[in-house]
């Protein structure tokens, strides 16, 4: 018998209590009354793990080795009992034509339930063959595996976008996932690679709460990819004070100041890097002194060097450099505090009035 | 039809031709076709690269301070080492010296890459060639314990249970019907020769090396940000150090270098009490298959990497040995000079490029590189639906490069062979403790075998020379050198209207170097010839076959229609397939940037 998710939960040390109380959770944020909650629990002790494509085309596989570097869960722990991973060219024991032999077996079998989840993308110049799997092109293997998936992951800025080899002239016409596949849902998860905790996560939170994540206007996850890294960046409050590094290994710099003149695109980069950071929260870009180079954006490689300034960030005002910027914020900031401290004494008092 | 080739293999077109394709568990994509006779003997291979990005002429016109990042891209798997390449590169074309502290620390996250690459290419991309975790339920969880602490006294996971354990836990998932990786896999095929015991031993460290292997890599995540593609700069590194006063919560601080210490002893403990000790193991038990040497024992190439002092790429002040063995005489090692126009050229009339003369090798900075994919007159199939190839034509997406017109191996074995060759002390010891453990001769080294256990040598040397550059890194500090990147020529104003430079380093599956031009701060022109352009070479003008196709060669399959041997022996090559990449114009077509010397 398979190794349940429920299973899972209890080798790693979860009670049965807490796994209830879990489903409980779960089925009420679902919308769900208390008589779901066994339904739930039954099906999570019971149901056999979702069946995984896990396919490569142009690409250079750093999203796999990130996937495999996610610090929670382990890799191990998604691979060996929460999915069924049965094709990933990657680490598949079978090769040639008994790998080629699993794709048709997966569609077949578990037409509507599985997930197919792209790394890569596929090039349409040359007939596509500047990606060849199995003799043919990689085009042809992504249309088949998709034509009976529940839904795509499109793992990267590959995928999603188009990343490097898309990036001009896009020599071998390479073009991301759904501009070649219709009439699936399409997860973007994109970055080069995604943090490897978001990926994990997005995995998880399919097989956990058997749905897919809610996505903004870009087909984005949006717990992960609605804010900007300058959102919550901690370097921020050194943005408005006006304190920059001014080059590598100034004295800014060894005082982890803001790296906007750096030319850090954090102001303009959707990602969760700033949050969850990298391996179980050990670092980030800039956390490291360098500036994000916005690897989550579409057409990032098209934007201008790294290390050119954003003109471009709204609250910046109209045309105004970093410099003004800098006195003027922080001059700003100065009376926002202030206000804002004001504000707060305000709505103390109110409160502890309404108390007594 | 048998012929013999100039680098001495005798190919054989007769029997039974055998496609491999996808040949999975690599990086990229790859085909290998190979004839099998009656004696169920390979007498001829044929390897295919069968993808192409074009990346080097994206780069092209771009800012050379941004190569980094493109050239990255090139590989997710051995990522940084192509970064770190490019910005040798720009620093060679620019004449910028990076200070001491930077280079102690892109050498700290180099030879992480080579650590972590090392671990999981033999666990989790070879291990299955030689293992088998099907096998592994037939095993007594005691005699697997007494095996472990036999093997590796030191290694802390041995007792019967927890191997009772992990037993239990594949023998769930296998009952499952769920196979996952392991499905469609040769799991009865006669090729796995370890009893129950190793196979269990060997699968429980599957799954702790896919555990372990991230720590290994947060050296780069504190020092680069991330990790694929950590954040690199001309120059020197991002991170800045300081260790003092208010500021220092903002750089590489105490906490910051004794985390990266940690991690430094964590990936020496597990190299030494798991990879090291189940590469003896399992070496002891597959000792009588000894095929695969294909080019090892003949024409070996290294460029050398780790620099023990900043900015000199001498030979003698490079750690990972640099030099080229030919046609087997170990007792000359020739001196490598990638400037050279007449030592590394490549050549294409099998590769799907087009030369205005095939005959001749061109030399990167003359580099040519015209798309040209067709299917040679024999081949069966279709453009669309290739059934098999014809190798006298052209039949892979990978070029030939040569060094002085011989066909050569790259990567652990090759530095391996060429540090033993120069007589280099601490390599020639770790040869010979491991020879004399496996009571084998010096010719077991030219082997499938050989390429897997200098690896994994390699990771061990690679785990020590990474404490020499954190104690060097550290020494420094306390002498009050903080210092990380140098600025002087940071703005492109400062630059020559015209430079051109190489830069090289030692990739974990062997040798790699850029090439660059740069005119008026734009980048003119941009090479790459990358360890699996050596490796996945097709045949050149001479009728010389490349290094996978000569490690096939001659090997006994025990089942022609399952492809364990060819998965093995390609596979201990750790193949990269992303990094074949070559440049064409952007309407696809002309693309001829003929370079002036």
């Amino acid at each position: 018998m398979t190794e349940t998710f429920y299973e899972v939960l209890r080798r790693q040390g979860i009670s049965r209590r807490s796994f209830l109380k879990f489903c409980s959770l779960t089925a009420a944020s679902l919308g769900l009354g208390p008589e779901f909650v066994s339904t739930m629990a039954n099906a999570l002790e019971t149901k056999p793990r979702t069946p995984v494509l896990w396919l490569h085309g142009l690409e250079c596989t750093c999203c796999s080795e990130a996937f495999i570097r996610s610090a929670h869960p382990l890799a191990s722990d998604v691979i060996l009992s929460m999915i069924s991973l049965d094709y990933d060219d990657t680490i598949m024991a079978a090769a040639g034509h008994q790998a080629e032999a699993i794709v048709d077996e997966i569609i077949e079998k578990y037409a509507g339930n599985y997930i197919l989840a792209c790394e890569g993308n596929p090039p349409l110049n040359e007939d596509g063959m500047y990606c060849i799997i199995g003799g043919k092109p990689y085009l042809d293997q992504l249309k088949k595996a998709a034509s009976n998936c529940k839904a795509i992951i499109s793992w990267g800025s590959c995928a999603s976008w188009g990343c490097v080899q898309a990036a001009r002239p896009n020599p071998t016409q390479a073009v991301p996932i759904h501009k070649v596949i219709y009439d699936k849902p399409i997860i973007k998860v994109p970055g080069c690679p995604p943090i490897p905790e978001v990926m994990t996560a997005i995995i998880t939170y399919i097989a956990t709460f058997e749905k897919l994540p809610e996505l903004d206007r870009q087909g984005r996850p949006k717990m992960f990819y609605s804010q900007r890294i300058h959102d919550k960046c901690y370097r921020r409050p050194h943005f408005d004070a006006g304190q920059f590094v001014e080059q590598w290994d100034d004295e800014s710099a060894r005082k982890g100041y803001c790296l906007y003149k750096m030319g850090c695109k954090g102001p303009t980069t959707y990602n969760a890097c700033s949050t969850t950071r990298w391996y179980g929260g050990t670092s980030f870009p800039i956390q490291s002194g360098h500036g994000c180079i916005g690897c989550s954006e579409d057409g990032f490689w098209d934007n201008g060097s790294f290390y050119n300034r954003l003109t471009n960030i709204n609250q910046f005002g109209v045309e105004a450099n970093a410099d003004e910027i800098g006195l003027a914020t922080a001059g700003v900031v100065g009376a926002a505090v202030a206000a804002h401290a004001a504000v707060s004494a305000v709505k103390r008092a109110r409160t502890k009035g309404g108390n007594e | 039809m048998a012929i013999q080739t100039p680098n001495g293999f005798n190919l054989d077109t007769s029997g039974k031709r055998v496609v491999v394709d996808p040949l999975t568990r690599i990086e990229g994509h790859m085909r290998c076709e190979v004839n099998i006779g009656p004696d169920n003997i390979i007498h001829n291979a044929v390897s295919t690269g069968t993808m192409w990005r074009g990346l080097e002429v994206i780069l092209k016109g771009r800012d050379p301070r941004d190569a980094w990042a493109f050239t990255q891209r090139i590989c997710g798997v051995c990522t940084g080492t192509h970064a770190l390449t490019s910005v040798r590169a720009v620093e060679d074309a620019l004449d910028i010296k990076i200070p001491e502290n930077a280079n102690s620390i892109r050498n700290i996250m180099q030879l992480s890459l080579q650590i972590h690459d090392h671990l999981v290419h033999f666990y989790h991309l070879h291990a299955l060639d030689w293992v088998n975790p099907v096998n592994a339920l037939k095993a007594d969880p005691k005699a697997t314990s007494e095996l472990q602490q036999k093997v590796s006294p030191k290694h802390p996971k041995s007792s019967p249970g927890y191997f009772r354990d992990v037993q239990n836990r594949l023998k769930r998932f296998v009952e499952s019907g769920q196979l996952g990786p392991f499905k469609n896999g040769y799991w009865d095929n006669p090729a796995y020769l370890l009893p129950p015991e190793a196979d269990l031993m060997a699968t429980t460290h599957y799954l702790e090396a896919l555990d372990f292997q991230s720590q290994i890599m947060k050296t780069r995540v504190i020092f680069g940000g991330k990790d694929p593609h950590p954040n690199w700069i001309v120059g020197g590194v991002p991170c800045a150090i300081n260790v003092d006063g208010v500021g220092a919560v903002g750089a590489i601080n105490m906490e910051r270098l004794n985390f990266v210490s940690d991690v430094i002893n964590q990936t020496t403990e597990f190299v030494e009490n798991v990879y090291i000790p189940d590469i003896i193991a399992i070496g002891n038990l597959y000792k009588g298959w000894l095929y695969g040497g294909g080019l090892s024992g003949k024409s070996v190439l290294a460029y050398g990497d780790i620099p023990e002092n900043a900015n000199d790429y001498s030979a003698a002040n490079l750690l990972l040995p640099q030099g080229a063995v030919i046609n087997g005489n170990l007792k000359e090692v020739h001196p490598v000079d990638l400037r050279d126009p007449e030592q590394i050229q490549e050549f294409v009339p099998h590769s799907w490029y087009r030369y205005p003369d095939e005959k001749v090798g061109l030399h990167p900075w003359d580099g040519i590189t015209v798309p040209h994919y067709e299917l040679g007159p024999n081949a069966k199939g279709t453009k669309t639906n290739i059934i098999e190839l014809d190798e006298n034509a052209k039949y892979s997406w990978i070029k030939a490069p040569r060094w002085r017109g011989h066909a050569m191996e790259v990567g652990p074995l090759a530095r391996y062979v060429v540090g033993y060759a120069s007589g280099h002390k601490e390599i020639t010891e770790q040869i010979n403790a491991t020879l004399a453990a496996l009571n084998v001769p010096i010719d077991a080294l030219f082997s499938t075998l050989g390429r897997t256990a200098a690896r994994a040598l390699e990771a061990q040397r690679c785990c020590h020379l990474q404490r020499h550059f954190m104690d060097k890194l550290i020494a420094r500090i306390k002498a009050g050198d903080s210092s990380t990147a140098n600025v002087e020529r940071w703005d492109p104003e400062t630059w020559p209207k015209e430079a051109k430079g190489v830069g090289f380093s030692e990739a974990p599956r062997g040798a790699l170097a850029h090439w660059i031009k740069i005119k008026d701060t734009k980048i003119d022109n941009y090479q790459c010839v990358v360890p699996t352009t050596w490796n996945g070479s097709p045949r050149d003008n001479e009728g010389n076959i490349g290094a996978f196709e000569a490690s096939l060669m001659d090997t006994k399959v025990e089942r022609p229609e399952e492809p364990v041997e060819i998965l093995r022996t390609i596979h201990s090559f750790d193949p990269c397939l992303a990094c074949s990449t070559h440049v064409m114009s952007e309407d696809g077509r002309e693309l001829a940037r003929v370079k002036v010397r």
